[in-house]
């Protein structure tokens, strides 16, 4: 447990442990107003919704009080947290001496957990830049005209889910799991293990093709190939299949590509990870080039 | 003494000079409700008049208000720590030390800025949370959420480019475990997928270009000064602009149509 107190208390770990409570809040705030507000559609008072909306206030002093009472809070918040907390300095820089395990900033721990699964290549410069364009193409893709500026879950079921299971179950999951339980050589620690910078951990890897006893690097190559290729029709045939779905059909080809191409870019991280808790499997396409 | 007050308030709020800085009177009227919006240069960003659920906080969670309060604490702070602080490697370390030991309220302006700045980065994420939930993305938003998302980047490369700056192990290590990425990028890394090929090395590639050498050194220290200290806010502040016209241009705050 020790190690994981010792991280914890890291003046630089305070906003991640602070953000779970403020995350489990605010979605437990933004599930209750969509409760209502859906309950309210089911009934047929949507109308009564649209009215509120044009409803009309003063925003001196009725937002301006607001706005103001906020920047009070947090400025009373800010206030405390730097006269109780130091911001941390540890030794003067010292390239000849790397701590073990070295850790990026805690809001780039993601990227750095998901090295882990993906080459460097994948996990810090493309996977970062899908995500980065994927958020921007969100309004773009998303053909849905309901729920427009009002809490609501029933709906928008796909773009909430999509999006909590990308921002939570990937994201901030990967983030914790890279500050909390990443230890020495980035190894794997549960709360309760000691940190031993001597533990090995047996590389027992094996990439994709070997599973299938396939020697030839040339052979290698194709298998890998294929079965990446095939990956991403999947999504071209899943399309075919279901073009004539209205979900679809609203949307055109074009943002069906794009929709999926990203959504199994996404999955593709869970499934990894699954396949090499499983069968330790490394690699899936391996090439004189690049790996994936 | 209330009586003798009162008229000092009213012999002031009738002088030419007062005058012609506040151009209305304050009897609680519709017409000085809308002025004391269109009058004043800071409040003049709002509309006079907004949906009833822009001014709940259940609704916005006050959340863009939040990041924008946090970075311009940021700005404030770091203008003065500016004041103390040398991008050599010589100096930075002595100068954090300086600053904990010897500035007054040395210590406290450092924390202010770095948990300022962490602040912004969890407020940003809710923002972005809030802005998904309510589907305020949707046209005619969409641009503005783009802007967004620049928005988003740049607050994390602001939070990253600072971390370097106290010159510590915590520092370099963090920054040279995040800089190493880039000698992986796809044709512009010297181990990227095709950047040999196309005549990566060490000191020629992306990483090089970011960390002026081929490992976190002074050059990177003062590079990454310069893009914390002058670049990345002053775009950020750009996009800060942008954005805040665009939520008025796009109708203003969001809501049921
Ligand atoms: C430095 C970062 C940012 C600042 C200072 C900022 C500030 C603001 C403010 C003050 C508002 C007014 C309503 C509110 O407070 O919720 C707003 C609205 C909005 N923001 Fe941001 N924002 C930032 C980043 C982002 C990000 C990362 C996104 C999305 C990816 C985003 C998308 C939007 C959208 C679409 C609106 C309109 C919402 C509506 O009309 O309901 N912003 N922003």
């Amino acid at each position: 447990m020790e190690n994981l107190w010792l991280i914890i208390g890291k003046a630089d770990n305070v906003p991640i442990v602070m953000m779970i409570p403020l995350f489990a809040y605010y979605s437990w705030l933004a599930f209750k107003q969509a409760t209502a507000n859906d309950r309210l559609i089911a009934d047929g008072k949507y109308s009564e919704l649209q009215e509120e909306g044009k409803d009309r206030i003063f925003t001196w002093p009725l937002l301006t009080r607001n706005e103001f009472l906020c920047a009070i809070l947090i400025m009373v918040i800010l206030t405390v947290w730097s006269v109780a907390l130091d911001a941390p300095l540890e030794q003067p820089a010292n390239p000849a001496k790397t701590p073990n395990p070295s850790k990026a900033p805690w809001y780039f721990l993601g990227l750095q957990e998901m090295l882990v699964y993906f080459d460097p290549w994948l996990a810090g410069v493309v996977f970062p830049t899908l995500i980065i364009v994927g958020l921007m193409a969100i309004p773009y893709i998303d053909k849905n005209p309901k729920g427009n500026g009002y809490y609501t879950w029933q709906q928008r079921k796909f773009a909430i889910s999509t999006f909590v299971f990308g921002f939570f179950a990937l994201w901030l999951m990967m983030t914790f799991v890279g500050t909390f339980l990443r230890g020495p050589g980035w190894n794997f620690f549960m709360p309760w293990d000691r940190w031993d910078p001597h533990k090995v951990v047996a590389m027992t890897n094996v990439d994709l093709h070997q599973f299938f006893g396939i020697r030839s690097s040339l052979a290698a190559f194709f298998f890998g190939g294929f079965v990446v290729t095939a990956y991403f029709s999947l999504g071209a045939l899943f399309y075919y299949w279901k073009r004539n779905a209205e979900f679809f059909k609203k949307m055109g080809p074009v943002r069906c590509g794009i929709l999926i191409f990203l959504f199994l870019s996404m999955i593709s991280l869970p499934i990894k990870m699954i396949l090499r808790w499983t069968f330790n499997v490394k690699y899936i396409w391996v090439t004189p080039w690049f790996n994936i | 003494m209330p009586a003798f007050f009162d008229k000092m308030k009213n012999s002031l709020l009738k002088t030419q000079v007062w005058k012609s800085m506040f151009r209305h009177g304050y009897e609680d009227s519709p017409r000085n409700r809308y002025l004391q919006v269109l009058d004043n240069v800071w409040l003049h960003l709002h509309p006079t008049r907004i949906p009833r659920h822009g001014a709940y906080i259940r609704f916005t969670w006050c959340m863009g208000g939040i990041t924008f309060l946090l970075f311009l604490v940021t700005a404030v702070t770091g203008v003065l720590l500016m004041f103390y602080y040398r991008p050599t490697a010589e100096y930075a370390y002595n100068d954090m030390k300086y600053l904990e030991f010897d500035v007054p309220f040395g210590m406290f302006l450092r924390n202010m800025h770095r948990w300022a700045a962490h602040g912004m980065v969890i407020a940003v994420w809710l923002h972005m949370f809030r802005v998904f939930l309510t589907g305020s993305y949707k046209p005619p938003r969409e641009f503005n959420w783009v802007v967004g998302v620049i928005l988003l980047t740049t607050t994390l490369l602001l939070s990253f480019t600072g971390y370097l700056l106290p010159w510590d192990q915590l520092s370099i290590w963090a920054v040279t475990v995040g800089t190493n990425m880039a000698r992986a990028a796809p044709l512009l890394g010297h181990e990227g997928p095709f950047g040999p090929e196309l005549g990566m090395k060490p000191d020629n590639d992306m990483r090089f270009v970011l960390l002026g050498g081929t490992q976190v050194g002074p050059p990177t220290l003062l590079r990454f000064y310069v893009l914390h200290c002058v670049f990345f806010p002053l775009f950020l502040a750009i996009f800060i602009g942008v954005h805040f016209w665009r939520v008025r241009k796009d109708g203003g705050i969001s809501g049921p149509l």
